[in-house]
């Protein structure tokens, strides 16, 4: 049981608004992903689900009860937080079973559960270690652990991957994805990777200055984002956007192609330019292509095995059906 | 490189010595007679006698005087600590647009001259009947150490992590269980430290244990003041009686030594 639903949600700092206004749902059992730049509200909007802040204005409702002004311990959610929060004078055990002592459990069951929970996160060897015994993601674990042992209604994930190297993060990804399977419980997991966003999300809520620009699958933000904002957010390499006569053709202010739907020729396509710096991924080429025209240069996705060199003259084709046109407000026009 | 070290050491040494000379001057001054004492040029060579602890233990009760800083010093220090932690605990974790100011303005008490209030003090304390009691020295010594327990507590508390406190507040409701369970363990040898700390002011502090008692409450710092009276000073008897005070205090700070240094830097290095 873990429906939450925000109505009018607003937030202020003394006398910086922070979130003018949020409504936002999310289902029971959804995996609801935060995503937006440095400052735009993800944390903030987290903590007042949590109930760590306290909401301006508006209200917000579990199953459909007003929880806005409750405590937040007894509003039945877990936080996982980015720095970890362990108990630094606790043992693994001890911080895995922390919340169900103080809710008051018998000895005996905490320590089937928190076992439990252990296997389940490969924990079972470093039970009695203290937190600074444990390497990053070991850590990270345990957070989770005692994050899954209060059988919450909700989990809460701010940025919890961000403190791992890359490899550490794919993986720790994947677990939280498979965790998501087993448990079904709602999950709201904020960051600012897009990428971590698409891999991982039900319904992607894309914020920007506490607002939310768009809510979504991720294929529907990728395939059709609602303004600017969102169309160069969502996506990598950033979609390619373009003003002036090429955008007037379409009726627009601006168009936007995302690099893989713009194909090249060496002889003949809608746009000629000049081969910038080209990365070489292996199984991808991405090309900066100068075009004639065109202020920034535009980004490319092509195979892994093309050979172009810097300075040659090539020629690129839009995937018509695959331009996005946005009115002068930014907003898009379908 | 090791030159460096042998010279940083011997000025340790030096630095050291300077530093503990005045107590070994008093020590020795306790085992001379009252006219080797006072004897000028000073003699290092002297046969050394116990006879001034005697005289100045049958003249003066010294373990009711050591008893009474005893009891002032820790339950001052307890009480302190025992507002301070809540005090602290809120400017470091509940901060407010006026926590700065408020902070500052705890400490600027500090800087006032004490006797600036001595007479409304005295008189407050004489219509309360708190002259010369245990309670009327506990509750100023409280006070006058609050706004450093306060400090030392607060620069604690800012550096254990918010979001460790935020985690135990999704999982408890019971702000008394977060105490016990997280701030405690992770602060018990602050709150220790700054204790010693606090024990060490009031041990030593003497303008308002002279001003407020006469004997019932009188701790050591008014036991050795006793020996400059006005017959005459007295300088073997008064280095025995001073010895005898700061005794129990050396023997604390050397069992303690860690924590105090602790104590003393806390805040100052990180
Ligand atoms: N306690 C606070 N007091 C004042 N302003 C705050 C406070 N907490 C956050 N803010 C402001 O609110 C805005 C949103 O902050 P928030 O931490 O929610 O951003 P975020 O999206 O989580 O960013 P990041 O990706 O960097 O974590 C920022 O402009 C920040 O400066
Ligand atoms: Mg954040």
């Amino acid at each position: 049981m873990g429906s939450i639903n925000l109505v009018g949600v607003s937030k202020s700092f003394g006398d910086v608004l922070v979130i003018p206004s949020v409504d936002l749902e999310v289902n029971e059992g959804e995996f609801v992903v935060f995503v937006g730049p440095s400052g735009s509200g993800k944390s903030t909007l987290l903590r007042l689900i949590a109930g760590l802040e306290e909401v301006s204005k508006g209200r917000i409702e579990f199953n459909g009860q007003d929880m806005t002004n409750l405590a937040p311990a007894k509003r039945g959610l877990a936080m996982v937080f980015q720095s970890y929060a362990l108990y630094p004078h606790m043992s693994v055990r001890e911080n895995i079973g922390f919340p169900l002592k103080m809710a008051g459990m018998p000895k005996s069951e905490i320590a089937a559960k928190v076992q439990e929970a252990a296997k389940i996160l490969n924990l079972s060897e470093y039970l009695e270690r203290k937190p600074r015994q444990l390497s990053g993601g070991q850590r990270q674990r345990v957070a989770i652990g005692r994050a899954i042992v209060r059988q919450p209604k909700a989990f809460l994930f701010d940025e919890p991957l961000s403190n791992l190297d890359a490899a550490l993060r794919i993986n720790m990804r994947l677990e939280i994805m498979e965790l998501h399977q087993q448990l079904k419980t709602t999950m709201i997991y904020v960051t600012h990777d897009q990428v971590e966003a698409m891999t991982m999300a039900d319904k992607i809520v894309v914020l920007d200055h506490g607002n939310i620009e768009q809510v979504g699958s991720p294929l529907d933000l990728y395939r059709a984002p609602d303004n600017l904002f969102v169309a160069g957010f969502i996506g990598a390499p950033k979609m390619n956007f373009l003003t002036g006569g090429e955008a007037s053709r379409h009726n627009a202010t601006t168009i936007g192609v995302r690099p893989e739907h713009v194909q090249i020729s060496k002889s003949s396509g809608l746009w000629t330019g000049k081969v910038g710096v080209s990365e070489h991924l292996g199984s991808d080429t991405f090309l900066h292509v100068n075009v004639e025209g065109q202020q920034a240069p535009l980004t490319v996705r092509t195979d892994g095995e093309v050979q172009l060199n810097y300075g040659e003259t090539i020629y690129l084709s839009p995937e018509e059906d695959k331009v996005h046109k946005f009115d002068n407000n930014g907003k898009a026009i379908r | 490189m090791k030159s460096n070290r042998v010279l940083l050491s011997i000025l340790g040494w030096v630095i050291g010595f300077i530093i503990f000379f005045p107590i070994l001057w008093m020590v020795m001054a306790s085992l001379k007679t009252e006219i080797e004492a006072v004897a000028t040029p000073p003699s290092f060579f002297f046969i050394p006698t116990l006879e001034n602890y005697f005289v100045v233990q049958n003249r003066s009760d010294y373990l009711n005087y050591a008893w009474n800083s005893i009891v002032i010093s820790v339950f001052a220090t307890l009480l302190a600590i025992l507002i301070a932690v809540p005090a602290s605990y809120s400017f470091a974790f509940r901060p407010t647009k006026r926590t700065k100011f408020k902070l500052v303005w705890i400490l600027s008490t500090k800087m006032m001259p004490p006797v600036g209030v001595l007479i409304p003090m005295y008189l407050f304390y004489k219509n309360m009947g708190l002259l010369d009691t245990h309670l009327g020295l506990i509750l100023i010594y409280t006070l006058m150490n609050l706004p450093i327990v306060i400090w030392v507590l607060y620069t604690y508390f800012k550096d254990i992590p918010q979001e460790i406190l935020e985690a135990a507040q999704m999982e408890c409701d019971d702000l008394l269980k977060i105490f016990l369970y997280i701030l405690l363990p992770l602060s018990k040898s602050a709150i220790f430290s700054t204790s010693l700390l606090s024990i060490v002011l009031i041990w030593n502090e003497s303008f308002w244990s002279l001003n407020l008692t006469a004997f019932e409450a009188a701790p050591l710092t008014a036991f050795i003041s006793s020996y400059s009276s006005p017959e005459g000073l007295f300088w073997a008897k008064l280095s025995a009686a001073s010895t005898l005070a700061i005794l129990p205090i050396m023997f604390l700070g050397w069992v303690t030594q860690k924590q105090m240094v602790k104590g003393l830097t806390l805040g100052a290095v990180k």
